[in-house]
């Protein structure tokens, strides 16, 4: 469809879910807000196949998260300087103890494959449906399923290592400090 | 005949607690909206054919580095 102001809108009304989702992805700020702009170009150069009132955010996420696939693939060894990039794009420093805990969250996230990461997110933080996000990844709901619940558990085992018994918000940080990494 | 090993209620706390700081970490950015390179590229583009033109430059650039 013709880009109409209407249709302007729309997109810039999913930058800032798409900037979360780079983010999220990538770890790293910068990369992920160059990997917004090429999606919004990208989106607006192809806009004339885009279906009008089909889902809009789909469609821009699918985009990025191809350009995000391939620009992986490409730069893959430089993936590992995430750590501690992620913080410095946050406006809003969190207080020490809450940081140390979205720090080490952010690190379990990281050691998730990417399958199962991407997935869990879509779905678990970007709001989307099984449906949706099985359409944006372009495999079947029951495989976004399964790779939304091994995350899950990945997760788990990875910040409550302790498990059941020793469940507590004091363990859950000092399992992750003593940690297995 | 089913065995269904059971969630128990601290699994479920887990993963409350999982989905929360998902959402903290995603939620933190979505809060601080539209930066104003994307504001201001969106609106400059007048249509398809510009967006090509520079996502064609930029490709241009990427393949030097």
């Amino acid at each position: 469809m013709p880009l109409t102001n209407q249709l302007r809108d729309d997109i810039l009304a999913s930058v800032p879910s798409l900037r979360a989702f780079a983010i999220s992805l990538s770890g790293n700020g910068d990369r992920a807000d160059d990997l917004v702009q090429e999606t919004l170009l990208r989106a607006i150069a192809n806009i004339d196949s885009f279906q009008p009132g089909s889902n809009l955010p789909a469609w821009l996420f699918t985009i990025l998260r191809n350009l995000f696939r391939s620009d992986y693939r490409k730069r893959r060894r430089e993936v590992e300087d995430a750590e501690g990039n992620y913080a410095k794009t946050l406006k809003t420093q969190p207080a020490q103890n809450a940081h140390l805990e979205f720090e080490e969250f952010r690190l379990a996230l990281d050691k998730l494959p990417q399958d199962q990461r991407e997935a869990l997110i879509l779905v678990g933080a970007s709001g989307f449906s099984y449906e949706d996000a099985a359409a944006i990844c372009g495999c079947a709901v029951g495989t976004i399923k399964s790779r939304v619940n091994r995350a899950r558990s990945k997760l788990s085992a990875l910040l409550y290592v302790d498990g059941a018994d020793d469940f507590g918000p004091d363990n859950t940080v000092r399992a992750v400090i003593g940690g297995n990494s | 005949m089913k065995e269904v090993k059971k969630q128990g209620g601290l699994n479920a706390e887990i993963q409350s607690r999982i989905g929360h700081q998902l959402r903290a970490m995603y939620d933190d950015v979505v809060r601080q909206g539209v930066p104003d390179r994307f504001a201001e590229l969106i609106k400059k583009l007048d249509g398809p054919e510009a967006a090509a033109q520079v996502v064609g430059d930029t490709d241009k650039n990427n393949g030097g580095d």
